[in-house]
């Protein structure tokens, strides 16, 4: 599929010049025309912030909710019409902040869903306050003192759930984040992509440089089915790995632990209620 | 006692069975419902509770008659305690003609056991001669079922049948249980409280249910295939109804980390074209405000069930009030229409469950199902519902190629179209968004959505339930009430007996019957009954119909509503008017 298909014409673009949602929106593009993803079935689904509104930069179907209830609404989606792919991005505040109690009963649940996340380490669309993920220190308007938080860590909360697919990618580096989202959404089940974003604005700390110096990536001797390594891998600070970090493949999705398409892969719009059957559920009423 | 009472003692028996949470209380209830069902009799029950797991004090309340009954008595005829404390928890409503049938170590000899009639019967040392003292329970029922006149073959059937999925020896313990109970109540001569016989065809073949299932029901055919929800009581039977049917109707059944996971899921559901509800109570419900706005802004539609317990705050989490109808009509930031409907017999929770499907996906915005615990928990049998009236009406279209979500409309309705269902792409956002449904901040364009949100609520009067009189025509006086008091208020006006005096009952509250002044303004003195403290069914009515109550009869201890304390507050105020 031509890159094209998903180019939504001259449009105005709410981020700021040099952000690093740029080449996440250009690469995410090219990873859909590759994966030859029809853009009448793709679900783009988000929260609120500035990575949230990447839905409205693309053309797809979107569903643009609430602030942190991202990942609910995508579940919904894809177990009411499996035959859509469905991608819940947006930013780290609303991931793993507002939103992260759905983080994690989202991982337990591992609806088949792609959940890309990019990891700007502050508030940009509240103009720069403090993130989960920002690091200690970090002094922003609001933590004065800098940030005394322990920085919540994605990669290593998804691995002791079992996530079914966890990554993380530099945006700037554009084949390697490309080819880490065609592995997100081709997989079955819940697949993790954080994705390390610069914030040119509010963040001096974490900058296109910074990012370059400070991480690596994960070669082969990472085994992603050592759940173990994973772990010992999501917590290394010194210079932060970037690949696949776990893999656990054989989990059954959300959609087909319901077992409302077991023998019917008709998605529920299609369906009507058998009268016979309700027949038979009142009359069981009668006593 | 003069022989009009007794007669009617004969014809319409209330039965309370009292004990301790884990008691069997609830297998009593279903055992006797059945049983007298069964026998030809009308049944009622309903029953309140601690909310606990085990222990503290629950009862149930079952009647018996003749006639149709579905409304709670203050009045006991046979109270059966089956722990320590049981009289005494349900004193106010004992009275000298009660008959409280128990071993004396359990009814005690306290002022309330010798200010009625009292009949010793040993149901433990029975229940331990049968095998175990667990049967205590199915004594009782055995017992009853004597002083009522129930045939012992039809009575040792049922409990066989009933218990039909335990072992071979549980089964016959439990007949046996009955039959020894119904032995010993058979030998005390106590004939006052048999029923005259009843036939058995007509109401055996109707059904038994209670609100909750009523509400499931109603929402399977109005074609729900999605439930997302987080158990709060009194809601979860629905949640509980919907997963064990669930698999036969294709229903997607997910139990939610929180409310805000439940709606964002429901909501989420119908964007992609299924039908989904949630089911919560009052605090539950407030954690989903949030939502309830979303589905205003996105024009998704969305069903809720709300089975309303007093509050605020966790409040009585196993009691029932009618304090969230203001939380329902204000919830959610921003102005968007809504509809609220508020079942008052169980045929009405089936329709209007089911219609609430209908409407949600007509004007594609939120619909709540009002309950409460009282409507939730209340069971009474009905004639079967009927199913060629109901019909799924699915209000989505096809998409053609530059299909836009937010097209304006002269009705503010916009053709809905789901995600993979034709060629266009359907855009949604929680901002303001233009018609294509991509964030906006034109201002001009902000004022013609919202007037084409509003318009759809200008449309809703078309489909306005009409409110229920029962009573004469030119009544002079008009008893208000709305939901689960219909039954209770009904009866209680038909017992005044007033030939100037008729109930009007609500089962849709918002948007408020447009033909609510004229009713009002036709009467001298109007009444208006609810279960709560503040009368905010009476705030709607004045603000809505312009027209203020002259009395409100509030309750808000917990407990609903018996006849006898409407008949009493009714008898009351409207005496100041005569």
């Amino acid at each position: 599929m031509e890159i094209n298909m998903f180019d939504m014409g001259d449009i105005d673009i709410a981020w700021c010049p040099g952000c690093g949602n740029f080449p996440i929106l250009k690469t995410l593009k090219e990873a859909v025309a590759e994966l030859d993803i029809d853009p009448t079935r793709l679900v783009m689904v988000s929260g609120i912030g500035q990575a949230a509104k990447v839905p409205h930069y693309i053309r797809a179907h979107v569903f643009n909710g609430l602030h942190g209830r991202a990942l609910p609404a995508a579940t919904a989606i894809k177990s009411a019409n499996p035959r859509l792919t469905v991608i819940a991005e947006s930013g780290d505040g609303d991931m793993y902040g507002e939103g992260g109690n759905h983080f994690i009963h989202c991982i337990r649940r591992n609806p088949d869903i792609t959940n890309i996340v990019h990891d700007n380490r502050v508030y940009g669309l509240t103009k720069g306050q403090a993130s989960p993920t920002s690091s200690l220190g970090f002094k922003t308007p609001v933590q004065v003192h800098g940030v005394c938080l322990e920085p919540f860590n994605p990669l290593a909360v998804a691995i002791a759930l079992n996530a079914s697919f966890v990554a993380r990618a530099n945006a700037q580096d554009r084949e390697q984040t490309k080819d880490l989202m065609k592995r997100a959404i081709a997989h079955k089940g819940y697949a993790l992509l954080d994705i390390f974003q610069p914030c040119v604005t509010y963040n001096k700390l974490n900058t296109y440089q910074w990012f370059k110096e400070h991480t690596y990536y994960l070669d082969e001797s990472h085994d992603p089915h050592d759940r173990m390594a994973a772990f010992q891998k999501a917590t290394e600070t010194e210079k932060l790995p970037l690949g696949v970090f776990y893999l656990s493949p054989d989990k059954p999705s959300f959609e087909d632990n319901t077992g409302v398409y077991r023998d019917d892969s008709r998605p529920l719009y299609e369906r009507d209620v058998d009268p016979a059957k309700l027949r038979g559920l009142m009359e069981s009423l009668v006593s | 006692m003069a022989d009009g009472a007794k007669h009617e003692r004969r014809d319409d028996l209330s039965i309370v069975l009292c004990g301790q949470a884990g008691q069997g209380v609830q297998t009593v209830e279903f055992l006797l419902t059945r049983l007298l069902k069964l026998a030809g009799y009308h049944v009622f029950a309903t029953k309140e509770y601690m909310s606990r797991v085990r222990g503290g004090m629950n009862s149930t309340s079952i009647r018996v008659s003749h006639s149709e009954v579905a409304a709670y008595l203050d009045r006991i005829d046979i109270l059966i305690p089956l722990g320590k404390g049981a009289v005494e928890h349900v004193a106010s409503r004992v009275s000298a003609q009660t008959l409280v049938l128990a071993e004396r170590d359990v009814a005690g000899d306290g002022p309330v056991v010798k200010s009625c009639r009292f009949l010793d019967v040993p149901f433990t040392t029975i229940a331990s001669q049968i095998g175990n003292k667990i049967y205590s329970n199915i004594v009782a029922v055995g017992a009853v079922a004597a002083l009522l006149g129930i045939d012992l073959e039809r009575l040792t059937d049922h409990v066989r049948r009933s218990f039909a999925r335990k072992s071979a020896e549980m089964v016959e313990d439990n007949a046996g249980a009955a039959r020894a109970g119904y032995e010993a109540a058979s030998s005390l001569g106590v004939h006052d409280l048999t029923l005259d016989a009843a036939s058995t065809g007509e109401v055996a073949a109707r059904l038994l249910l209670n609100g909750a299932e009523a509400v499931s029901l109603g929402a399977i055919a109005g074609g729900c295939n999605f439930v997302s929800s987080y158990p709060m009581s009194p809601s979860t039977p629905v949640l509980t109804f919907l997963a064990q049917h669930g698999g036969d109707f294709g229903i997607v059944v997910e139990q939610a980390e929180d409310e805000i996971a439940a709606i964002n899921m429901a909501i989420g559901a119908w964007y992609a074209g299924a039908r989904a509800l949630v089911t919560t109570s009052g605090g539950g419900f407030a954690l989903m405000t949030e939502g309830l706005s979303l589905a205003g802004m996105l024009e998704t539609p969305v069903v809720i069930h709300l089975a309303q317990r007093p509050g605020p705050a966790t409040g009585l989490p196993t009691r029932t009030e009618q304090g969230d109808l203001e939380l329902a009509l204000y919830a959610g930031h921003g102005e968007f229409p809504r509809i609220i409907l508020a079942p008052g017999t169980l045929e009405e929770g089936f329709r209007l469950a089911q219609r609430a499907f209908n409407l949600a996906d007509k004007y594609q915005i939120p619909v709540f199902i009002l309950t409460d615990q009282y409507y939730i928990d209340s069971y009474y049998d009905t004639p079967a519902f009927d199913l060629a009236k109901v019909g799924v009406e699915k209000h989505i279209v096809k998409t053609a190629k530059h299909y836009r979500r937010y097209a304006i409309t002269e009705n503010g309705i916009s053709p809905r179209g789901v995600p993979g269902y034709g060629e266009g792409l359907v855009v949604v956002d929680s901002d303001e968004h233009d018609e294509e449904g991509h964030i906006t901040e034109d201002l001009d364009l902000r004022v013609r959505m919202v007037d084409k949100r509003l318009a759809k609520g200008e449309s809703l009067a078309a489909d306005v339930v009409p409110p229920t009189l029962v009573g004469p025509r030119n009544y002079r006086n008009l008893v208000l009430c709305w939901g689960s008091t219909y039954h209770v208020v009904k009866e209680a006006v038909e017992r005044l007996g007033r030939d100037d005096t008729a109930m009007l009952h609500y089962s849709q509250v918002y948007p408020l019957y447009d033909g609510t002044a004229d009713y009002m303004t036709q009467a001298d003195r109007t009444v208006i009954v609810e279960g709560n403290a503040t009368g905010q069914f009476a705030r709607l009515v004045e603000l809505h119909a312009g027209v203020p109550a002259d009395e409100l009869l509030l309750k808000y201890n917990g407990l609903n509503f018996g006849v006898e304390e409407i008949v009493n507050g009714l008898t009351g105020l409207l005496k100041d008017a005569d």
